[in-house]
């Protein structure tokens, strides 16, 4: 039930007093409440889930895990770093 | 998809866990709390690929499953009613009560329909204003902000026919009775990424400190489950009870602020019982006296019911991380999600649905 899915705002807009809009998941265009992510803007990327964005995926973070872990096959030859 | 396909790739879930290879010593019990951990975990075979040190136990993590039967038996009952439509979530209609199911109750002639998201329960009963629209509201953190909003919608909306029947739960609680049990082997926790999300970690450096647990916020893709475990297991060797986290890229330490906030507008802490488990004491969610007329437990008059499990099922001792679904005697037989006996059987977060489905049901 926690599960979420990561999608791309492609548009936002009012509705009843709630923040809303189109978020696209690969190919598929959902309505999503954008009322809990005030900060999130069109073409950012947010974790959906039951019909609302609850966190702004962020770039940054993304990058940096990514090159983290592709750093780890470098650690071999190393003496263990120490790791967070 | 970005932000998905990334953390799919197998060469690098197995450079993570090779690295894992190189820094565990010694045997470790690590227990992922979210049902849709348990999942991944499972259907991509990331249990069999670990070292053999590192043994993961499956948690409570599964909405469906702790649902008091209780509180099943009461949706059993208000569904039944002609002047409501009852709305849930698809997989709360196998789940068995005492004596039947939501499907059951459609099956007679109740109108229980499977809702995405609560707004389209709310958009129902703006439809039927002659009809009692109950969205079945349970949950962990992850949807307590939904949940929560549709009750100030309603309210904003100025709807009398829509109402939750409320069984939120929260992960801190059952994490410190896990900790507590007699018996517990938990050494370290894969924290619930979407929990996280939207409550942040800042309630878990205590938890940690007391128990000497390390606990890692993780995400649900086998590379952050891969990254996760990793984390935890550095933490543990270094014998450092910590917490990290391994999904950064969602999770903050103070977590969604506005979300949270509507969480305490619209819901209060109250003990609540799990099922199998218990009750664990300010564990749950329930709704503030000011929302009081959105209480489907009040609003619907519901005699006290007197519920029956199954003696088979072990359900409780699982969500608990005490045994695993094949230490069942009625695992496959004659317990299957066709006709499950308990719900870790029909969630598809439960851990017996997981190895159910992806044909662990041998050792």
């Amino acid at each position: 039930m926690c599960l979420g899915i990561p999608g791309k705002i492609i548009e936002d807009y009012e509705a009843d007093g709630l923040r809303m809009g189109k978020v696209d998941f690969g190919g598929v265009v959902r309505e999503v409440c954008l009322d809990y992510v005030p900060e999130a803007k069109v073409g950012e990327y947010v974790i959906v889930h039951v019909g609302f964005a609850i966190s702004v995926v962020s770039e940054k973070e993304a990058r940096e895990t990514l090159k983290l872990l592709e750093e780890i096959s470098s650690f071999d030859d190393e003496t263990e770093k120490d790791l967070p | 998809m970005k932000h998905l396909s990334e953390y799919r790739e197998a060469e690098r879930v197995h450079r993570t866990l090779n690295r894992l290879r190189e820094v565990v010593t010694q045997p470790w019990v690590l227990m992922e709390i979210c049902g849709g951990q348990t999942h991944a975990i499972v259907r991509h075979g990331l249990d069999q690929l670990l070292p053999p040190e590192i043994q993961l136990v499956h948690g409570p993590g599964c909405p469906v499953c702790v649902t008091p039967i209780e509180l099943i038996d009461k949706a059993l009952a208000i569904a039944s009613k002609p002047e409501v439509i009852f709305t849930s979530y698809g997989d709360m209609l196998r789940v068995p009560g005492s004596h039947r199911d939501l499907f059951s109750v459609r099956a007679a002639g109740g109108d229980v329909r499977v809702v995405y998201s609560p707004l389209d329960a709310l958009k129902l009963a703006r439809e039927n204003p002659d009809r009692q629209v109950v969205f079945f509201a349970i949950g962990f953190e992850t949807t307590a902000p939904p949940n929560a909003m549709s009750v100030l919608q309603a309210d904003r909306l100025g709807l009398e026919n829509f109402s939750l029947l409320v069984s939120h739960v929260r992960v801190p609680p059952a994490m410190h009775a896990i900790l507590q049990a007699p018996g517990n082997r938990v050494q370290g926790f894969l924290a619930a990424g979407h929990v996280c999300a939207v409550m942040g970690y800042w309630e878990y450096p205590e938890i940690a400190e007391a128990y000497g647990v390390p606990i890692v916020v993780t995400g649900f893709e086998p590379l952050d489950i891969a990254q996760g475990i990793l984390m935890a297991v550095e933490l543990l060797e270094a014998g450092r009870a910590e917490v990290g986290n391994a999904y950064a890229r969602v999770v903050t330490f103070e977590g969604n602020r506005p979300a949270q906030e509507v969480i305490r507008k619209v819901f209060v802490g109250c003990d609540r019982k799990w099922r199998g488990i218990g009750t664990i004491p300010d564990s749950g969610w329930r709704l503030r006296p000011e929302y009081a007329r959105f209480d489907a437990e009040l609003r619907f008059d519901v005699e006290a019911i007197q519920p029956e499990e199954s003696p088979l099922c072990i359900a409780g001792e699982i969500l608990q991380g005490l045994k695993k679904p094949r230490d069942c005697p009625a695992f496959g037989d004659p317990c299957t999600p066709e006709h499950p006996l308990g719900a870790t059987m029909v969630s598809a977060e439960g851990a017996c649905s997981a190895y159910y489905r992806y044909g662990r049901r041998v050792a």
